[in-house]
């Protein structure tokens, strides 16, 4: 048997069913036109309207011979513009385009179905680019539509409105969410990838680079983008001392400040004080650097610590990571310099910056002590008309003169490298710190939002007896940007991103409970790894769980929650029996037991006629309660139940 | 979709209506991933792979919710046929070669619209049918009549699967009903036989003659309302008939014998042309044929009965 196919025989889908894949299809592609190329995004709308055109005006489909020149020339197109087929972009970009092509010979329900599970699997590609809380939401959209769509197509007339369609796709959708909860707290978690992730993967992150040039934070300053989140787990610090350290610059070739790449022996570190405790939820920046605030005294795992105390993990961070840091506020960091190490940080490329070279052997001279060198140099910065600015002037090729003698006018990292410059050319060892400072505080959930424009440069000169120092000269211009913020220091903070200022109270207030809310969605959502997962179900048992356990976890929970489902969905509905039919159906059972079974075709009053002639002895009881059981069905007012429940009684 | 192994399903079990429905209980419901449900397991494996790979919390999340909403269909796709009540209508005859048409009558009592429901016999094209909550649908399922005589459907297989395809659940009915199929008409080749048969005509005096009132019987089937005695009638003792002397003015024995020559089959065919001729020109036949004869009537009923007998005639 089974020669049935019920695919074959099934009706072709309506054109509503085509309307209502183009629109699904729609929405899947709107999710993806952000990082699609223009070209392309036109092709699929292109591809789209077309099949629309095609069911509307009764064309035929495309033959195959238009189709696969056309398949052909969209790939090269995509290797083109993509430089390849096989990475993110690329391959994301050649699903979407084949999609839309198959859209062109889709016609029986069986390409409808395949199309419709092809768009599920392209909806999931989206979180290759953006998993933020609106992308998760919107997410629904589509996959509400593409059920709907699914539903139409299986049913045989395809008449059913839109209204019956998506309340039964909700009601699917909204019935598998406890599974789904089940699945994603329980499902085991492993850590790092299976294969290689594509190096394009990774692009389009925002954060501190390895080398500081002029003009390199103030870019970043004007990205409102989330760099980190803190909670602290005392008071957070003052605003002025919240430095946050990244990269330690400490190479200088006349315009760009490096990394040291070479090691030394660890720099040594007394602290004094309480330590702060805090929580950092990193985002993704493509780079080595764990911020952690100045100066830490631990380091997460798999971390190390280079020897001018940066904290660098082992792998660029490409996923939000969340780990916890211990830090001083007051501590005595390198006791001594080696020889060596003395060397680099007083080295300058040569004869450039003439006049500053000037000024800083005049500090010399004078036979002023390196505290006294530092304060000159800061007093400088303050007494002369130096102004803080997003938009500072272009240098030439003294950069540090020019800039000192001639513009006055710049970002943190004109002051953190002239600074250090001046330093060094007086033979104080000095070198750039580059970091973050500050932050806001966000008094809905009581953590530190610190955000790409508070990316910041400063200084450490090191001193004898006191090892390494901050200062800031920054401050020295500007002390509202430590004290403060951003906003309140330049003085044209219409370049910066709507939510690093301050004006438009009440949308900072929804922009502070947005970003809560996209916090909680970060930590619990995003950041739910093998770590979380473990921190998690210690916390709901008290026992530390093997993957065994969250196995055996996983299948109880899925089978009560399955049983629940199944209960709910599977049981009939009760009939609700009235008074009168209860008491009708015991007189039924009274007969039952003399072997008088009512059949279902029968009606009370034939039923009625053939129990007389059975059991004639009781026939007037049988009719009277007949009688009364018909009053009280059909004519309401003509007897009471009351005295129908005596009669039955009394049979 | 029904893998296509052809023996495994002799061995599942069917609802017989033990009493009358046929109920399709739990017991009696069958499901299985469809093609498709592989393709969309296969898919989410996929998903999940990729999930794991790139560390997607969100893609965790749309594939879980897949995968719940593939489990969740599964329920739905059984409780849309399960509980379901089947009988059959009285099934009118048809002569061979016609389709014999079944309507089975679906009800629904857990008060729950059902969606596309399918039914057929075996290897023959399904017909569809939504069922509302708490009510009856009739499917009308044809079958091909090849050969007279009684038609036996044998099981029918009620199917569903809505709402998204992924899962095919099926159950297997055997209803107590059979369609008699009359034999296949002959084209007519050979005329109907003038002259009444005269062996036969002293039996007929009673019914030749003027237009008398001859008495009453029972009413039957196919009577010309005319006919019927109203005032009899409401006189309560059933609905009579009156007959009249002289009705049947020329009569048709239509005899196996009289077509010597010619194979079983050819006769049981010629003998049927000439049925449906004679009731078609309102004249009165009579049918004798081994084992059976039947005196020369008019009306439904006789037309019926003569056909019945031929459609079960056993050729020795």
């Amino acid at each position: 048997m089974a020669k049935v196919d019920i695919d074959t025989t099934a009706p072709k889908p309506s054109s509503n069913d085509l309307h209502w894949l183009l629109g699904s299809l729609t929405l899947v592609m709107a999710m993806h036109v952000s990082h699609l190329a223009l070209w392309v995004s036109l092709l699929i709308a292109g591809f789209g309207g077309w099949r629309y055109l095609v069911d509307k005006k009764a064309w035929g489909l495309p033959k195959l011979v238009i189709l696969i020149p056309i398949t052909i020339a969209a790939t090269i197109g995509i290797a083109v513009t993509y430089h390849g087929l096989f990475g993110r972009d690329a391959s994301v970009a050649l699903l979407a385009l084949m999609l839309a092509l198959k859209l062109m010979e889709t016609y029986t329900r069986r390409d409808y179905i395949v199309v419709i599970f092809i768009a599920y699997f392209l909806t999931i590609n989206t979180f290759l680019f953006s998993q933020t809380l609106p992308v998760g939401a919107f997410m629904l959209l589509p996959i509400l539509a593409l059920t709907s769509t699914l539903i139409g197509v299986h049913h045989y007339s395809h008449a059913y409105g839109w209204r019956f369609k998506t309340k039964l796709a909700g009601s699917i959708i909204a019935q598998a969410l406890p599974i789904m909860i089940v699945f994603f707290i329980l499902f085991p978690r492993m850590p790092g990838p299976l294969w290689s992730v594509p190096r394009d993967a990774n692009s389009g992150m925002s954060g501190l680079s390895d080398s500081m040039e002029p003009g390199s934070i103030n870019k970043l300053s004007l990205s409102g983008a989330t760099a980190f989140r803190v909670e602290f787990q005392e008071n957070p610090p003052a605003q002025k001392q919240l430095y946050w350290r990244g990269p330690v610059l400490s190479y200088y070739d006349g315009r760009t400040w490096r990394i040291n790449r070479q090691t030394y022996i660890p720099e040594t570190l007394e602290t004094t004080g309480n330590p702060t405790n805090y929580t950092v939820t990193l985002e993704p920046h493509n780079r080595n650097w764990i911020l952690m605030l100045d100066l830490p005294s631990s380091t997460p795992p798999d971390t190390q610590l280079s020897s001018d105390r940066q904290v660098l993990s082992k792998d660029p961070i490409r996923t939000r990571i969340r780990y916890s840091g211990s830090s001083y506020t007051s501590y005595k960091l390198a006791d001594q310099l080696e020889d060596r190490q003395r060397k680099l940080l007083l080295q300058l490329p040569p004869k450039q910056n003439p006049k500053s070279r000037e000024l800083a052997a005049s500090w010399l001279e004078s036979q002023d002590s390196p505290e006294k060198i530092v304060q000159n140099a800061l007093s400088m910065f303050r007494n002369q008309p130096f102004i803080y600015t997003l938009s500072p002037p272009i240098l030439g090729d003294n950069p540090v003169d020019d800039f000192i003698f001639n513009t006055k006018r710049g970002f943190c990292e004109h002051y953190a490298s002239s600074f250090v410059f001046l330093m060094r050319a007086a033979g104080v060892p000095a070198r750039v710190v580059t970091g973050y400072q500050g932050g806001e505080l966000n008094p809905v959930n009581n953590y530190l939002i610190v955000r790409q424009s508070d990316a910041h440069a400063w200084a450490e000169v090191w001193l004898k007896d006191r090892g390494w120092v901050r200062v800031d000269p920054t401050a020295a211009v500007a002390p509202e940007r430590i004290e403060r913020n951003i906003a309140e220091s330049v003085d044209d903070s219409e370049a910066l991103s709507l939510m690093s200022r301050r004006d438009y109270p009440l949308l900072r207030k929804l922009y502070l409970n947005w970003d809560a809310a996209n916090n909680g969605w970060n930590q619990w959502v995003l950041g739910y790894n093998q770590e979380r997962q473990m921190q998690l179900l210690r916390y709901l048992t008290g026992d530390k769980l093997s993957w065994d356990d969250l196995v055996i976890a996983l299948l109880v929970m899925a089978g009560i929650v399955l049983s629940v489902l199944c209960y709910f969905l599977l049981r009939g509905k009760r009939l609700k029996r009235d008074p009168i039919q209860n008491i009708y159906n015991d007189f039924l059972r009274k007969l039952a037991k003399s072997g008088l079974q009512r059949y279902d075709h029968e009606g009370p009053v034939d039923f009625s006629i053939r129990a007389c002639r059975r059991l004639p002895q009781k026939s007037v009881q049988i009719e009277e309660i007949t009688q009364a059981y018909t009053n009280l069905r059909y004519a309401k007012n003509f007897a009471s139940i009351a005295a129908f429940k005596q009669l039955v009684n009394a049979f | 979709m029904a893998i296509k192994l052809i023996d495994w399903k002799k061995w599942l079990r069917v609802a017989r209506p033990s009493k009358s429905p046929a109920v399709l209980t739990a017991r009696h419901i069958y499901i299985i991933p469809t093609r498709y449900g592989l393709f969309f397991a296969v898919i989410l494996i996929a998903m999940l792979t990729g999930s794991i790979n790139y560390s997607l919390s969100l893609g965790f999340v749309l594939t879980f919710l897949l995968a719940g909403m593939g489990v969740v269909a599964m329920l739905h796709t059984w409780r849309n046929l399960a509980h379901l009540v089947i009988t059959s209508r009285r099934i009118d005859p048809v002569f061979a070669g016609e389709d014999a048409i079944f309507e089975i009558m679906v009800k629904e009592d857990k008060q729950r619209p059902r969606y596309s429901i399918g039914a057929h016999f075996n290897e023959i094209i399904p017909t569809y049918a939504d069922i509302g909550a708490s009510s009856e649908t009739s499917l009308k399922l044809a079958l091909p009549a090849k050969k007279r005589g009684w038609l036996n459907p044998g099981r029918i297989t009620f199917f569903t699967e809505f709402p998204l395809g992924l899962f095919h659940a099926w159950s297997y009915v055997e209803l107590d009903c059979r369609c008699l199929v009359y034999p296949h008409p002959a084209s007519q080749s050979v005329p109907i036989p003038s002259t009444p048969d005269q062996g036969a005509a002293g039996s007929l005096d009673a019914r030749t003659g003027d237009d008398d009132f001859a008495g009453h019987r029972q009413y039957q089937l196919g009577d010309s309302p005319k006919r019927v005695d109203w005032k009899a009638s409401s006189r309560e003792q059933g609905i009579l008939t009156k007959l009249f002397q002289g009705e049947a003015q020329s009569i048709l024995w239509l005899d196996w014998e009289s077509l010597p020559g010619i194979d079983s089959e050819q006769r049981i065919q010629q003998l049927t042309r000439w049925i449906i001729d004679a009731h078609a020109d309102r004249q009165p036949y009579g049918l004798r044929i081994p084992k059976h004869e039947f005196p020369p009537n008019t009306g439904e009923d006789h037309y019926a009965a003569c056909l019945q007998a031929l459609a079960l005639l056993e050729i020795v």
